[in-house]
């Protein structure tokens, strides 16, 4: 790694997005700057763009949605910690709950399914009243 | 960000959509619309073109999930043109190539057609 950005770590940044699908691709850019400076791999950084987009998705299609998403990304030594938080009432389980017919419900399975897969580490908190926090991890070389 | 759509006719009763950009949650349903007026015409058998595609996600593959549902009940078919190694690994990860035919070229994509 660059001697000037491994003596900068951690670093942290901060975007606040409306949450309208129009904001997505600022986040996943976001995203993929930081896990660049972190020296990630092409194709490690495309998997955190696409967890990325696919958290704010996952916010953006719940009813009840807060009007933004809060995501903080942190350069750590061996790793990208990726944050995605929203100020709605659902939470990520709020798709399985609304009433979706079953191909909706399989699309909005697949983006969970791609955080996890993509991610190293994916977890959340759902708070009824305050929105969902989900935090995902990428370590450098983490396949 | 944007999505280009292109729809042009091809040999054999079959049309060619191509598609390039980016295909999210605020560029897909240009592509669903595209795709889903093809169909309502009574096109059933389909080629997408995506090898100028950097950059598919959930809901782009749920409208190109959508479209194969939609012509397989009336007996048709939707291959995809498909080089980019980061969007066939997207495909290879959620199982959607064994739902899809996937190919290198438009010619291999044509002539699999059902």
């Amino acid at each position: 790694m660059n001697q000037a950005v491994e003596n900068a770590l951690p670093e942290l940044v901060e975007l606040r997005i409306p949450s309208r699908a129009e904001w997505v691709a600022l986040a996943r850019l976001a995203a993929a700057t930081v896990a660049n400076r972190l020296h990630f791999s092409i194709e490690e950084i495309e998997d955190v763009k696409l967890a990325v987009a696919e958290a704010c998705t996952a916010v953006i299609q719940q009813e009840g949605h807060g009007e933004f998403i809060l995501l903080t990304c942190e350069a750590l030594d061996d790793s990208l910690r990726v944050r995605v938080r929203d100020s709605g009432r659902h939470g990520v389980h709020a798709a399985e709950q609304r009433g979706m017919n079953f191909e909706e419900a399989r699309i909005a399975g697949l983006g969970i399914f791609l955080i996890r897969t993509l991610m190293d580490e994916v977890s959340y908190d759902v708070h009824p009243q305050h929105g969902t926090d989900l935090l995902m991890v990428k370590r450098l070389g983490g396949y | 960000m944007d999505i280009k759509v292109n729809v042009r006719e091809a040999p054999g009763d079959c049309y060619v959509v191509d598609l390039s950009g980016e295909i999210d949650v605020y560029t897909s349903p240009k592509v669903k619309d595209a795709i889903g007026n093809l169909i309502d015409r009574g096109v059933y058998h389909l080629v997408i073109n995506l090898e100028k595609v950097r950059y598919i996600d959930s809901t782009g593959l749920g409208v190109l999930i959508g479209g194969l549902k939609r012509v397989r009940e009336h007996g048709g078919s939707v291959n995809l043109v498909c080089t980019n190694p980061q969007i066939k690994k997207i495909f290879d990860i959620t199982g959607l190539v064994k739902i899809f035919g996937i190919f290198d070229s438009e010619d291999a994509a044509m002539k699999a057609l059902v």
